[in-house]
């Protein structure tokens, strides 16, 4: 690993002065996808501005009905916390789906949807529960958010704040995990939101999608036999020694309707 | 070169450190606490876990500067005197260990599930595993060590 500068910052003006003022400078959130990333010489950041002081960024806030969740929470904070239980139970447990506890105990919500991995988990709760992403600037509807291939609407000086997820009526997450990882080799979440059915699948392509033929289906008859007859071409999908465009076009189905049936 | 301040063990420790320094090369190479492995380096194995603030982490995947003003525990802290902690006892007792090159990070992940989970089924213990990698054991007499030991620290 290169070495660079280390800030710690003290508030979010300080963080993007920080930003501003570095060549090359990065966000360091929980570091479990910055670090090792930095390690293999994939970057080399010339300044690392840790978010880890802000106290702002943390925690969970009940909202319009909805929950807050500070971009700096970890994935096991969600994962455990109460409010998100009741509130939004999908969200816990998909939180615990991620990665193992020590991942878990450092990993955060922002970080993953900033860095927006094709087989990451948050992605498909963001885009699937119609929440929306909060940052130092702006507003940014889930719909817009996501851009592809570890590609987001994020600007360089733009850091997420917190995502406000509405509460669904009824949701649920599937995924087919990766044996060693636990990243989502495809991972499908269903939900029934105020605004109609959503169907949000991660894993499959090159970024978190919606399957707006499942999600019409759904919206006449919300049983898992709606879906399960929908195939999803697999031109574009992904292929990698985990599984071929087919194989995870397949899944796309299966998961879906199991997502369905759990939904209850 | 920035310098470092945390408790370790209980103890105080401070060094000046590259920023780029990971919080298991201070441990290992600053205070000369070996107990603490590197088996992967990439996020994997486990074998370098430790404490921070009570939680389990990768020692590997975090910096020294980012446990600034931390409570770090390590394995070598368990330890009273002569005696060992129940969960070292349980992992001597069950052969929870071959090489034992794994075993410093399966302690200190272990504790971190008996906190939370003082009571864990073997279900429990598979599953809380997930980050911890063994070339060894097959697994089996470790979650049986982790079990013991988890009884024996409810006693
Ligand atoms: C062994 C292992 C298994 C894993 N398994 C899974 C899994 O099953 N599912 C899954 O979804 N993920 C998995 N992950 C990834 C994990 O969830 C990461 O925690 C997450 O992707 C990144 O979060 P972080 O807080 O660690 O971010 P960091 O690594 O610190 O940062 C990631 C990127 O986001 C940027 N960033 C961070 N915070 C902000 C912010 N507030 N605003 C703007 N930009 C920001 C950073 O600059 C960086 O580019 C795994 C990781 C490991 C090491
Ligand atoms: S050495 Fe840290 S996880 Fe393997
Ligand atoms: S005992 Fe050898 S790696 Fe676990």
């Amino acid at each position: 690993m290169h070495d660079f500068h280390y800030h710690r910052a003290s508030s979010l003006a300080d963080a993007l002065k920080a930003l501003a003022a570095a060549k090359d400078g990065r966000l360091l959130a929980g570091g479990m996808t910055l670090l090792p990333t930095v390690k293999q010489r994939l970057a080399s950041p010339s300044d690392l501005v840790d978010l880890a002081g802000l106290t702002e960024l943390r925690g969970i806030r009940a909202e319009n009905g909805g929950l807050g969740v500070g971009a700096m929470t970890t994935h096991a904070e969600v994962a455990h916390s109460p409010d998100v239980r009741k509130t939004i139970p999908v969200l816990a447990a998909l939180a615990e789906s991620i990665g193992d506890p020590q991942v878990r105990n450092r990993g955060t919500i922002g970080g993953s949807i900033a860095n927006n991995d094709p087989a990451a988990d948050y992605p498909a709760a963001v885009l699937g529960l119609d929440a929306t992403v909060v940052t130092n600037k702006r507003k940014i509807k889930a719909d817009d958010f996501f851009k592809g291939l570890f590609e987001t609407a994020l600007g360089e000086d733009e850091i997420v704040t917190a995502v406000h997820f509405p509460r669904p009526e009824k949701a649920a997450y599937v995924k087919f995990p990766s044996p060693a990882s636990r990243y989502a080799l495809v991972g499908v979440l269903v939900a029934k939101t105020a605004g109609g059915v959503r169907v949000a699948v991660t894993g499959a392509g090159a970024c978190v999608f919606r399957v707006k033929e499942m999600e019409e289906a759904l919206a006449k008859s919300f049983t898992a036999d709606a879906v399960k007859g929908i195939k999803i071409p697999s031109k574009g999908l992904n292929s990698d020694l985990h599984g071929g465009a087919d194989y995870r076009a397949h899944l796309i189905s299966v998961l879906a309707g199991r997502a369905v049936t759990a939904c209850g | 070169m920035p310098t470092v301040s945390m408790t370790v063990n209980g103890k105080a420790v401070s060094a000046e450190v590259e920023a780029r320094t990971l919080l298991v090369q201070f441990l290992r190479d600053k205070l000369s606490l070996t107990g603490t492995h590197v088996g992967c380096d990439t996020s994997q194995c486990g074998a370098c876990v430790v404490h921070v603030d009570g939680k389990s982490v990768k020692s590997c995947t975090m910096l020294a500067a980012q446990a600034e003003g931390a409570k770090v525990a390590t394995i070598e802290g368990l330890a009273n005197g002569t005696e060992m902690h129940p969960m070292q006892a349980a992992f001597k007792e069950h052969h929870g260990l071959q090489c034992g090159f794994c075993t410093p990070g399966m302690v200190m992940s272990a504790l971190d599930l008996v906190k939370h989970n003082p009571s864990p089924s073997e279900h429990d213990v598979r599953e809380w595993l997930e980050g911890n990698i063994c070339r060894c054991t097959g697994y089996h007499n470790i979650v049986k060590a982790i079990t013991a030991g988890a009884a024996a620290m409810r006693r």
